[in-house]
């Protein structure tokens, strides 16, 4: 029964607070939002991440008179160990096929290609790992390993040294700016969160004689809190469907325009397909804020 | 009832606000504590409330210390006060009817009781028909008297008014004294504090001189005297 009336209690006094309620919702949805711009952030992030990496790869070119069957026995090799992640096998002809499409509007090329009758290019193997730390390893392995006395006759080069800088600059450009973005936004909602701290302590302290008279009058003081736990728990959940709300409509435009500079990751899309897990933290976050917030609050008008 | 023992009370910087006070009040006494401002009073009150802890000295309230009680328990010990203010002190976003329910509903009271109990206690204080109002919707003296109201609604062993109408001009000062006259007639301690010549004049009661912080008469049927 306590619990009813101060859960009543609690919203008569969002409502009746009017303008002070609706100043509290609004910050309280800048800070979510911000939450939400986290989320999205990590999301766009990892998929970059993602999408770089795939790009990188090593590639290991044979020399022309190495055998295929030989060739794909070092295919196997490679595939069991746990660093690699998908290792393509490019025949000669393949190679061939591709470098004339390449240079189909070179026909000096072409031409000094047909004069030398045979097949001037030896097949490879593209390796893709799962990090490109591992990248190293990968090549050391092959440069080592037993087999490469049989191998090492095999291969004609390998293109990771020369790649080598750009992978590691890669690498490390890739993990700054991961922990510098994450920094800037855990910033900026620390901040937020302090802001809607103090809003709403604004609002429990325009509500301090009240606090007092309750006192006075014999309340307790969860039946002083509970009101304006509850009030600032609606803000909350208000706030936070509100950011969702607003999510809509600026992920819809902002998803097609940037994917293209995303590298294919439509906003929109994540949106859609995550909405349950944004509404959830949005929400519980709302709410979290909210009750910790006015808990806080109102504690300092209930020293005794 | 209550019994001040010896209750001291100084500030920081030395200054007494209370010195030795020594006071008995039995039950169904009407007693009006008068002085200047800064006399003492209004701390008195707040000492009686365990608002305030004494430098020295006891507050005994039915035998009982007021500031050993555990923290708690005080509000349960509020509520056998009934306190009213100078200014009043309604909470400002909820109705007539609201106010003085609130008082019933910290006290852990059923809804029926509320139901039944407060549109009595509207009618005891002449507001029957104003209970859907706002604080902000009713005059001086109808917001003491919600107040008043508000303070007797769990009834109370005692009724502490603080300046009761203080901001009240002399038709409402006389029915708010007429009232909690008519609350004492029915077994209530009635303890205001006042610079009000007229009222105390007129009770012919109880009347406590402060000055400086300390009691400097009592008399049973006393005067105001300056």
């Amino acid at each position: 029964m306590t619990l009813k009336r101060i859960i009543v209690g609690g919203w008569r006094n969002f409502v009746r607070s009017g303008l002070i309620s609706f100043a509290t919702v609004l910050i309280m949805t800048v800070t979510l939002s911000i939450i939400g711009g986290l989320i999205f952030l990590s999301a766009i992030l990892t998929n970059t991440l993602t999408v770089i990496q795939d790009k990188v790869d090593v590639n290991v070119y044979f020399v022309t008179t190495a055998p295929e069957s030989e060739i794909l026995e070092v295919k196997t090799l490679l595939e069991t160990l746990p660093e690699v992640r998908l290792v393509t096998y490019t025949s000669r002809e393949d190679a061939l096929t591709m470098f004339r499409e390449k240079h189909a509007a070179d026909d000096l090329t072409l031409q000094a290609l047909n004069q030398l009758g045979d097949n001037p290019l030896g097949a490879t193997l593209a390796i893709k790992a799962k990090d490109p730390a591992q990248y190293e390893g990968i090549v050391k392995f092959l440069s080592n390993s037993e087999e490469s006395e049989a191998t090492g006759v095999l291969i004609d080069r390998i293109n990771y040294y020369q790649n080598k800088s750009v992978i590691d600059r890669l690498t490390g450009a890739i993990a700054v700016t991961e922990k510098v973005g994450v920094f800037v936004v855990i910033l900026f909602a620390f901040a937020s969160i302090i802001i809607a701290f103090s809003t709403i302590r604004l609002a429990i302290y325009s509500a301090r004689d009240e606090i007092t008279v309750m006192r006075l009058v014999g309340a307790s003081n969860m039946y002083i809190r509970g009101p304006f736990i509850v009030a600032g728990i609606i803000s909350g959940i208000l706030a936070a469907l509100v950011a969702l709300a607003l999510f809509y409509p600026v992920a819809y435009y902002a998803g097609q325009t940037l994917s293209v500079w995303l590298g294919g990751f439509n906003i929109f899309n994540y949106y859609v397909t995550h909405f349950v897990l944004l509404f959830s933290t949005l929400v519980l976050s709302g709410i979290v804020l909210g009750a910790i917030a006015s808990y806080v609050a109102v504690r300092r008008y209930l020293h005794i | 009832m209550i019994y001040f023992d010896n209750v001291t009370k100084r500030y920081y910087d030395g200054t007494p606000a209370l010195e030795d006070v020594t006071l008995s009040i039995l039950p169904k006494e009407f007693v009006s504590i008068v002085g200047h401002s800064g006399a003492g009073k209004t701390t008195l009150l707040k000492m009686l409330l365990a608002e305030d802890r004494p430098t020295e000295g006891t507050v005994f309230f039915d035998s009982e210390d007021v500031h050993s009680i555990p923290k708690n328990i005080l509000s349960s010990y509020r509520r056998k006060i009934g306190m009213v203010f100078q200014d009043f002190r309604l909470i400002p976003n909820k109705t007539a009817y609201e106010n003085i329910a609130f008082a019933m509903e910290a006290a852990g009271r059923e809804d029926e009781e509320i139901a039944s109990d407060v549109p009595y206690i509207l009618d005891l204080v002449d507001l029957g028909s104003k209970g859907g109002h706002f604080p902000h919707q009713l005059s001086g003296g109808e917001q003491q008297r919600v107040a008043i109201g508000r303070a007797i609604v769990n009834q109370p062993d005692v009724i502490v008014a603080d300046e009761p109408t203080g901001n009240l001009d002399p038709v409402n000062t006389y029915e708010i004294i007429e009232i909690l006259k008519k609350i004492n007639e029915l077994g209530t301690i009635v303890l205001i504090t006042t610079h009000n010549k007229g009222v105390v004049d007129a009770m012919g009661r109880r009347v406590v001189t402060m000055e400086r912080g300390r009691i400097v008469r009592d008399d049973a049927h006393g005067q105001y005297i300056l």
